[in-house]
């Protein structure tokens, strides 16, 4: 057993109200479990473990040190004064999870769910990726426990973000690009479920965000609760009070959970996600599940879904990639309908607006997921006005993105300049 | 009007009565074309299946292999099938063969419809019950009550994962048939049927006295009688759409492919 770090117990932090979700799964009317009949052994599993897991020291403390030496927790707290000027003048903090290891939020989770892959004794993992992100958490983390991994990816996001692919494939792991449906996460899902059916004596699905069957909602949640726990503590530190507003891109919706969940009793911090409107939610080519979307089961549970009048799910659009997916985590669905959670779309031109402000203003590069959330802020500080105190997660970093945005702005024609209005202007 | 559950287990002793399984046949509705698929259901029963399960096509198929991933995505997105298509497809069929014929989809678009409005107007078009493979029996009773109370079956699916506790409590919830998974996996053709199908029907068949029929992987004669020799149907679904696909457009091809693919299945399921 590895040494127990100082900071012992600081980077699991499960929800401690057990009263939800109840024991199917429910957060209110969302959630649930509805999946084949084949996977109901292996997903109980899964929450047998877990359950075993969040009573045992010796989980808490490997996770620690993996969340210390190998993960690079607890993150930083970032003021951004200059990018504020654009937001009302209010302060804005940002959650630095892109500063983890792999460079999001997402290895949070997979350090988590592969140490309950090795305590079900399951040597091979597989995962579904958008943007490529929790892909590389998955495979960097079955590297670094000599687990076989596959991750399946829609083929269109193979093309947006080869950087991850390439990253994925240094690491070891066999990466599918799947080419049935909109080929992108959806479908990528579709095909990590169909892997599972077959193959799930050996295999853990290593579920990335916070959808799907009970008990994935609720256990993705606690590996990322973290992000608000410290971020509340640090801000305390830092500012001397809680934010007016905690602000996270929702796409299914896990590094928004981890960031909202410890707010959740402090009834005067406004939680705010922010989804992808694409080009707009009136063309119909976005993916705003929760401000468009109707109650559905998609992938193993109730929540919001886009779909049509007969159920069929439609094709979600976005710039990111990440942020592509027509449902969203069944609690998400849960904090909107009691309003304790409020969402709100962000288009595409004006999250590459936000990622364009804070490269230039603050020399940081957000991943165009994460730049959602800031156009969100950018928003929310001017709503609230000089003494408002905005908390944004920046989930992850922008390198794997450079392909798009050097695109969006014509930064490979070296004679191009943007202005401020975005333009591009060819010498 | 009432659903034809009676229809369906009638058939099913039928079958036994005569010391053989029955031919259960899968084909999605909305394929090849809608009409033409109303004749490939057809086509399925005069070749002599006894039992047809009419897909209703879903964008999302997690549980189905490529080839009806294939003949979805020409329903859905070529041919734009609906569910009054699909409800059509189930009156047509049952009116020119009189057998029983039930509905497989996945729990979304019943879901979506109404499950009430669903299950009135699926027995109102005569069909004899329902497939959900991705409807759990616990999350199952809005739908058992609505599909009960108008004369449809629920056959539950049950799979070589499923431990003897769970079967009880699914084989209870359920009624017309138990579909036994033949393997672990999604639906496709296999080159063998593989062995833990015959332990699964003897585990159901210990917790109740449902008709047990067979599927995944089955595709020919040889796998339809193996099959037979331990269980009381077998059903077969990709087999039967990849015969439409190959027809590549030509639908009395496609016909004829059903046609002589249920005539050799009827044979092998007679041969236990």
């Amino acid at each position: 057993m590895p040494e127990t770090p100082a900071a012992a117990q600081d980077f699991f932090h499960p929800d401690p109200d057990g009263s939800v979700p109840t024991p199917a799964g429910y957060f209110g009317a969302f959630g649930g479990k509805f999946i084949p009949e084949a996977l109901v052994a292996a997903v109980d599993e899964v929450a047998v473990e877990y359950d075993k897991a969040k009573s045992d020291p010796a989980f808490a403390a490997e996770l620690n040190d993996l969340m210390v030496n190998y993960a690079g927790r607890p993150s930083a707290l970032t003021e951004v004064p200059r990018f504020a000027r654009e937001a009302g003048g209010a302060r804005v903090f940002l959650k630095r999870e892109d500063l983890n290891h792999t460079g999001s939020h997402k290895i949070n989770n997979v350090l988590g769910q592969t140490l309950l892959t090795k305590r079900m004794g399951k040597t091979r993992v597989i995962a579904e990726t958008g943007a490529g992100q929790h892909g590389v958490a998955t495979a960097t983390a079955c590297a670094l426990f000599g687990l076989d991994c596959t991750i399946y990816m829609g083929e269109i996001d193979t093309q947006r973000q080869a950087l991850n692919v390439a990253r994925m494939r240094m690491l070891g792991a066999e990466v599918v690009a799947v080419t049935s449906g909109s080929r992108t996460l959806k479908d990528a899902i579709n095909e990590a479920f169909r892997d599972w059916v077959a193959n799930v004596d050996r295999t853990h699905y290593l579920f990335g965000t916070v959808a799907g069957p009970h008990p994935f909602p609720a256990l993705v949640r606690d590996f990322h609760r973290v992000i608000g726990v410290e971020a509340r503590r640090q801000l305390l530190e830092r500012a001397g009070r809680l934010p007016d507003a905690a602000v996270a891109c929702v796409g299914g919706g896990s590094n928004a959970m981890g960031l909202f969940h410890a707010f959740l009793p402090d009834g005067a911090v406004r939680l705010i996600g922010c989804e992808p409107a694409g080009h707009g939610v009136a063309t119909g080519e976005h993916a705003a599940t929760l401000t468009e979307g109707e109650p559905g089961i998609l992938h193993g549970s109730r929540s919001y879904v886009l779909q049509d009048d007969e159920g069929q799910i439609t094709e979600p659009y976005s710039i990111s990639a990440g942020l592509d997916y027509p449902g969203v985590g069944p609690e998400h669905s849960f904090l909107k309908d009691s309003g304790r959670a409020e969402y709100r779309a962000v288009t595409d031109d004006e999250a590459m607006q936000a990622l364009r402000l804070l490269s230039r203003t603050e020399g940081i590069i957000p991943a165009i997921e994460s730049a959602h959330a800031l156009a969100g802020a950018l928003q929310v500080g001017r709503e609230l006005g000089p003494d408002g105190l905005v908390l944004v997660n920046l989930s992850g970093r922008g390198d794997k993105d450079m392909d798009t945005a050097a695109r969006y702005f014509g930064l490979y024609d070296a004679t191009a300049e943007v202005d401020e209005d975005n333009e591009v202007a060819v010498k | 009007m009432s659903g034809n559950a009676e229809l369906l287990s009638r058939t099913l002793a039928g079958a036994k009565a005569e010391d053989r399984a029955a031919l259960v046949a899968y084909l999605p509705a909305g394929f090849p074309t809608v009409d033409g698929g109303i004749e490939a259901v057809k086509a399925a029963f005069e070749g002599g299946a006894d039992v047809v399960e009419v897909g209703l096509p879903h964008s999302d198929p997690v549980l189905d292999g490529p080839v009806i991933q294939t003949a979805d995505d020409i329903a859905l997105n070529k041919n734009h099938v609906r569910i009054a298509d699909v409800l059509r497809t189930v009156r047509e069929a049952h009116a020119a063969s009189g057998k029983p014929v039930l509905v497989m989809t996945y729990w979304n678009p019943v879901d979506r419809y109404g499950a009430e409005r669903f299950a009135e107007e699926l027995a109102e078009a005569g069909g004899a019950g329902c497939i959900l493979p991705d409807l759990p029996v616990e999350e199952s009773e809005v739908w058992r009550e609505a599909a009960e109370q108008r004369g449809l079956a629920t056959v539950f699916v049950v799979a070589p994962s499923s431990r003897d506790e769970r079967l009880a409590r699914i084989t209870a919830a359920g009624s017309g048939f138990v579909y036994a998974a033949s393997l672990m996996g999604v639906t496709g053709t296999r080159e063998s049927v593989g062995d833990q199908a015959a332990d699964l029907v003897r585990r159901t068949r210990a917790t109740t006295d449902l008709p047990v029929c067979v599927g995944l992987g089955v595709s020919n004669a040889v796998q339809a009688a193996e099959v037979a020799s331990f269980a009381d149907g077998v059903i077969v679904g990709s087999a039967f759409v990849k015969r439409i696909l190959d027809a590549d457009g030509d639908l009395p091809a496609a016909l004829d492919g059903v046609r002589t693919l249920a005539a050799e299945l009827a044979e092998g399921v007679r041969k236990r």
